[in-house]
């Protein structure tokens, strides 16, 4: 598959195929075609040339979840956390959908289990950027998808919440096939199962275990942040 | 006797009126106020009036020519905006004043009868037609229906375009919509609140609501229900007064903005006390 923007070619030739109950990491530098792919897998971006086959696994554009880049949603905009959380329950409905008692104790049950339940009449401005991020968690997991597609999820919040939020992920995955674009390959590394280098080309890497030399293999010129005993940050260029 | 019948038919149309207005721009209003479209608003209104010119000079209703400027300017602003490849808020600049520049020319070129600009730059009552209260029955009916029927859609394009992008491939189709309806309204009130005082009618309502809650569905049936009290009182005023009808009722909505400000100044003070108190 070929995709970009105008006259813009992005990700060229690339290919890969997804199993069930994966969780891939994408990872690769800013203009690499990250949030392009996941674009493309959602139906947002048409290609140039080339595909994406659905039909393996028999999935519906509908049983897509998706968590934007530090979502567009404007928080003094008059919604509450309950109608956010509702509003991914709209992948199953027609422009005229209603929500009624069923959906409400559906997105009742999506807000307990990310601890959102006692928020669900709050506005989104009086919410920390941790919560935030949930919030909209909950709305790309509510339509109960097969697969969930994160752009850069760890961007609304500060580290200290970062294991939380993927610990929540870890048991959405038993689930649902998780993709997560991540500049930060260090972190991830400890909660995904396989690695998608995307640069224009795309390599996929089936081990969460990433080394310096794999990333240089793949030319995927990304910084390498070393956790546990070793503190410090080493850095990788394009060779 | 027949005083009686013009006292009696008078009221009627102004109960109709105002009844139609606060429904339309509660509607109108409140996808406006969220979706910070006040002033892409504002330039439409100014749009119409050179329809309204134009209207005159080619001897044909007004209202018709304010509609095909204000319904212009209105699907031209979302294209633009959609296309990214101008700076909005400047085209805005430019179709508001030109707008009014070619109402005045127009207006000025009509030979003979010269109509009463004030009337439509401040609103008057009076020069409402039988026929504009039915088109603005029928635009309120349309637009009740469009957002019952629509209502999630429309609340989670106006939230998060780029989300909704992803459960429907009618995004656009709704914006130009909506859009169009936000149009229309104008247009149709513009006899009653003038090109000038449309706006507060728009945005004072959903603003005051906003103050109190974060529900979409409540803020347009509360800011239709602000509006409608708010023109009653206007025309109240304003004939035991004598003042014209449209400024009374912007200063009458003004002074309740500045009420509901002060009334949850005074909520979120108390709030704050309950909160120290318990610590």
């Amino acid at each position: 598959m070929t995709a970009g923007y105008e006259n813009h070619v992005v990700l060229e030739n690339v290919t890969m195929s997804v199993e069930e109950n994966d969780f891939i990491g994408i990872i690769g530098p800013n203009g690499g075609g990250k949030t392009t792919l996941l674009k493309v897998i959602l139906g947002l971006l048409k290609p140039f040339s080339g595909r994406v086959d659905y039909s393996p696994g028999g999935l519906k554009l509908s049983q897509i979840g998706y968590m934007p880049q530090v979502a567009q949603g404007d928080v003094l905009f008059p919604v509450t956390v309950e109608d956010v959380v509702l509003s991914g329950l709209m992948l199953n409905k027609g422009a005229a959908g209603r929500m009624g008692k069923e959906e409400r104790k559906h997105a009742a049950r999506v807000m307990d289990e990310l601890g959102l339940a006692p928020l669900a009449c709050q506005a989104l401005n009086e919410l920390s950027g941790g919560q935030l991020q949930r919030v909209y968690l909950a709305r790309a997991v509510s339509g109960s998808p097969r697969l969930l597609l994160l752009d850069e999820p760890a961007t609304y919040v500060d580290a200290s919440f970062e294991a939380d939020f993927y610990d929540k992920l870890k048991l959405l995955n038993e689930r649902m096939t998780i993709m997560m674009v991540s500049h930060d390959v260090g972190t991830i590394s400890t909660w995904v199962k396989s690695f998608a280098c995307v640069n224009g080309s795309l390599f996929y890497h089936p081990h969460s275990k990433i080394t310096e030399e794999d990333l240089r293999m793949y030319g995927c010129p990304i910084q390498l942040v070393t956790h546990g005993d070793v503190p410090h940050i080493v850095l990788h260029k394009h060779e | 006797m027949m005083e009686n019948i013009f006292e009696y038919t008078f009221v009627m149309k102004s109960v109709l009126g105002a009844l139609f207005a606060s429904i339309t721009a509660g509607i109108a209003g409140t996808y406006i106020v969220s979706r910070r479209l006040v002033f892409l608003s504002g330039g439409i209104t100014h749009a119409s009036f050179g329809g309204i010119g134009l209207g005159y000079y080619l001897g044909i209703n007004p209202v018709i020519g304010a509609a095909v400027f204000g319904l212009g300017s209105a699907f031209g602003m979302e294209y633009l905006s959609a296309k990214g490849k101008m700076r909005e808020d400047s085209a805005i600049g430019i179709m508001w004043a030109l707008g009014m520049a070619v109402g005045i020319i127009f207006i000025y070129l009509t030979p003979g009868y010269a109509p009463n600009l004030m009337s439509y730059l401040f609103g008057s009552i009076l020069t409402v037609t039988n026929g504009d209260l039915i088109a603005l029955g029928i635009i309120s009916v349309i637009m009740i229906v469009y957002t019952t029927l629509f209502y999630r859609t429309l609340l989670y394009i106006s939230f998060d375009e780029s989300y909704a992008r992803t459960f429907t491939t009618h995004v656009d189709l709704f914006k130009y919509a909506s859009v169009g309806l936000v149009g229309l309204a104008i247009v149709l009130n513009i006899r009653m609140a003038g090109v000038i005082m449309i706006i507060s009618l728009l945005t004072i309502p959903a603003n005051i609501i906003m103050l109190f809650t974060r529900k979409y569905l409540r803020i347009i049936v509360l800011s239709s229900a602000v509006g409608f009290v708010s023109i009653g009182t206007g025309f109240a005023v304003s004939w035991f007064t004598n003042l014209p009808t449209g400024a009374t009722i912007v200063t009458v909505l003004v002074l309740f903005w500045l009420i509901a400000r002060g009334i949850r100044q005074l909520k979120t003070n108390s709030r704050i006390e309950r909160m120290k108190k318990m610590a």
